[in-house]
């Protein structure tokens, strides 16, 4: 039987610290064997973009991340799960997502990760809408049928056994 | 039947407005009897909505599928497909 275990869901305005929140997943802990850590940027599009504007829906967009990391936690024994996502205007090269996993093992904590990100970007109510490098806002990111597939593949794929890591 | 209608993204710029609360007629059963029912109200009702097979809806903050029932919404959210991550 696992233990239930709670993830740490954040939506913030503000930048956050990986190191930080690895420290804060792992304190005190020596049964954890492998930490994955995803960190999502602002790029800059070749200079067209001064930056990205996120817009969230208050209340459900952490009650769908808490589900999305609980749903993960189940399906990948994870230890532990960090996923902070923030809001408001970010600039080139500031983060925008940070997902962290922890598990006994290497595969676990990847794929926990990945599925996290998988769902987060195609269910947790976030938008982004574009500023150009003159400042001028340029319209709203269209939606992603890849981002759409990506999250498919994981009814797909058929529970994997723990291996080693 | 009294619900919050709170809207984001484009759906928020083109209706020109956050939210609001309405008051639907018992004809609106469904998801998609509300989306139906919204594109009567304006013209930017009718723009905002007009690709309704991409339009995205939560009630009470869950995702729902149009044709859902929308009994015992206290608020619904309406809004393009996510884009976050």
């Amino acid at each position: 039987m696992t233990m239930s275990l709670t993830p740490t869901i954040r939506v913030q305005s503000e930048d956050f610290d990986l190191q930080k929140e690895v420290d804060k997943l792992t304190a005190g802990r020596t049964d954890i064997g492998a930490v994955v850590t995803f960190s999502g940027l602002c790029r800059d599009e070749g200079g067209a973009l001064s930056a990205l504007e996120l817009e969230h829906y208050p209340g459900m967009a952490e009650a769908e991340m808490r589900r999305i990391a609980e749903l993960a936690i189940e399906r990948f024994s994870l230890q532990g799960l960090t996923a902070i996502h923030r809001y408001g205007k970010i600039a080139p090269g500031e983060n925008i997502v940070l997902v962290i996993a922890a598990s006994p093992h290497r595969q676990a904590a990847f794929d926990g990760a990945n599925f996290v990100m998988d769902f987060l970007k195609t269910s947790a109510p976030f938008w982004k809408k574009e500023h150009a490098a003159s400042g001028e806002a340029r319209g709203w990111v269209p939606a992603k049928d890849a981002d759409d597939s990506a999250r498919d593949r994981w009814s797909k794929i058929t529970e994997s056994p723990a291996r080693g890591g | 039947m009294k619900v919050k209608l709170v809207y984001f993204a484009w759906v928020r710029e083109r209706l020109d407005k956050p939210e609001e609360e309405l008051d639907l007629p018992e004809t609106v059963v469904t998801v998609a009897d509300l989306l139906a029912h919204l594109k009567t109200l304006g013209e930017e009702y009718e723009t905002a909505l007009q690709h309704e097979n991409v339009i995205r809806v939560a009630i009470n903050q869950e995702h729902a599928e149009h044709d859902e029932p929308i009994a015992g919404a206290r608020e619904i959210g309406i809004f393009p497909p996510m884009t976050g991550g």
